[in-house]
């Protein structure tokens, strides 16, 4: 039950470390960082809390990176089989960048700020892996220009909005994955309305230097407490949204991982700039058996297994890792993420399932230290989301 | 009566030949707010160190290690259906199951309150 306590003097800290330890959190290392995964509310009271109010959370330990230049949407699109040239200014899109098997080498956001930029967030854990490969790729077409002097910051929850307002007037013209440069209390940041929970929100980007002003007065409004990455991470299971290492990683294809919806038409077969990002020929080939399958005439060679939903039918966490099977007791998939949901009141978790049974409504059954727990394949997310669309 | 420790973060409270055990302070802290308890059948016999259990907060599960060989004699019941009672009552009502010990000798070599303390600040 002991904690590992490896060797902590190595891990970076983010400019907010300090305010962290100040509010009694609970320090571990993530992604090469010290990072909250609590305060001293703990997990479920602060899950609960950015359902109901306003959630803080130090995400810094991001990456962020801007790719400046004229054809900077054009290169960058030929990585991801997503559509970034049409992404009007002030807009931002989810992007996935694959290898050439089609496997997903991280899942990222970018922000069109026009005039050639495009402001790029990438996982922790993957940012240098990420930034080495899109210089390697696309320097020769773009500026790469990584932004090691900024944190992150987001701030979630149904009264983020309100709060925010207060301290930046006109923020709330945003509207979901829309946002741009704006001062918060008098400090420079650039917000989009977005995030990882599920609600409506907002994550901040600003300097370093500012981080720690910034975060104070946030968590000085009467709505707003600090999150730490254990609630991050049951809020976004609740709200379906993969976590990049556990749900999709380089043996995982979009489709499979039911990502579909973040490859625009353009890009598919048929489309304007059809195929021309790595691994198209076997995504196109999914995407056909998958659109097949709508129909009722699923190639299960093509497309052999989903990522899905699931809700244990009985009260007992299923964690990822779990093998599921058919009531035969034939393996048929894997838990990826799975955990009691605070607000769902359930089991939840996510998986890959063979695809005659990732059909919502299937049940299957998950082996819990050698003892089947049912389950119940369902739709996602498993709470509502609430992001705003004006 | 005498209440005992083990490195695992459980307590052991035995008196004649029947204990009972539980989680720890520490133990509870440390997993956050517990939301499942897999407790073991009444009438299995453990040998000493064999899981017995599990204990699930909503980051993380943690075996429950049998401290001491023998046989449940009862579970806790309501702990099954409040596993909260894990966190806000540990030492007390959030007992786990009740033990008829086989070796009573190895309650000697569990740690004392004191050294357990100790043990579980440099944890």
């Amino acid at each position: 039950m002991a904690a590992s306590s490896a060797s902590d003097t190595q891990l970076l800290k983010t400019p907010l470390y300090d305010l962290h330890v100040e509010l009694g959190a609970r320090m571990v290392p993530f992604a090469g960082y010290s990072m909250p995964v609590q305060y001293p509310a703990g997990l479920m009271a602060e899950h609960k809390h950015t359902r109901d109010a306003a959630g803080l959370f130090d995400i810094s330990h991001m990456g962020q990176l801007r790719l400046v230049g004229p054809d900077a949407a054009a290169a960058f699109e030929t990585l991801m089989p997503v559509d970034v040239i049409d992404l009007p200014a002030g807009k931002q899109r989810y992007g996935l960048l694959l290898n050439d098997e089609g496997g997903i080498l991280d899942d990222l956001m970018f922000f069109n700020e026009g005039h050639g930029s495009l402001f790029v967030i990438v996982n922790g854990a993957c940012k240098v892996d990420d930034i080495a490969h899109i210089q390697r790729k696309i320097g020769a077409r773009c500026e790469v220009q990584p932004l090691p002097d900024h944190a992150l910051l987001a701030l979630q929850g149904p009264q983020a909005a309100a709060t925010l307002a207060r301290l930046s007037p006109g923020i709330e013209r945003f509207v979901f994955m829309t946002g741009g440069a704006v001062q918060i209390g008098g400090i420079p940041a650039f917000v989009t309305r977005s995030g990882y929970t599920g609600e409506d929100g907002f994550e901040i980007s600003v300097a370093a230097k500012d981080t720690d002003a910034l975060a104070r007065l946030l968590l000085a409004q009467p709505e707003v407490k600090p999150i730490g990455l254990g609630a991050r991470n049951s809020l976004r299971l609740e709200a379906g949204l993969c976590l990049y290492g556990n749900d999709i990683d380089t043996t995982t294809t979009p489709v499979e991982a039911s990502l579909n919806w973040a490859m625009q038409k353009v890009r598919r077969a048929g489309g304007a700039r059809e195929g021309g990002f790595p691994g198209a020929a076997k995504i196109l080939a999914q995407l056909a058996a998958a659109t097949a399958g709508a129909a009722g005439h699923t190639d299960h060679d093509t497309l052999k297994r989903k990522r899905v939903g699931l809700v244990a039918l009985e009260r007992i966490p299923v964690r990822d890792g779990t093998v599921l099977q058919s009531f035969e007791g034939q393996d048929i998939g894997i838990v990826t993420s799975g955990l009691l949901g605070p607000t769902a009141d359930r089991c939840v978790a996510m998986g890959y399932v063979a695809t005659a049974f990732a059909e919502p409504g299937t049940r299957l059954q998950a082996i819990v230290r050698g003892k089947p727990v049912p389950m119940e394949v369902s739709t996602m997310p498993f709470v509502p989301t609430r992001y705003y669309r004006g | 009566m005498s209440i005992k420790y083990t490195k695992d973060h459980e307590w052991v409270s035995a008196e004649g030949g029947a204990a009972t055990v539980g989680i720890t302070v520490h133990a509870q802290d440390a997993l956050g707010d517990v939301v499942f308890v897999d407790l073991p059948e009444v009438g299995k016999t453990f040998a000493q160190g064999e899981v017995a259990g599990v204990v699930e907060s909503v980051k993380a599960a943690a075996d429950v290690f049998m401290p001491v060989s023998g046989e449940i004699t009862e579970v806790n019941e309501a702990l099954r259906a409040d596993p909260s009672l894990a966190n806000t009552d540990p030492l007390a009502s959030g007992w786990f199951f009740k033990v008829k010990l086989s070796e009573p000798a190895q309650l000697d070599a569990l740690l004392d309150a004191a050294t357990y303390d100790k043990f579980a600040a440099e944890s």
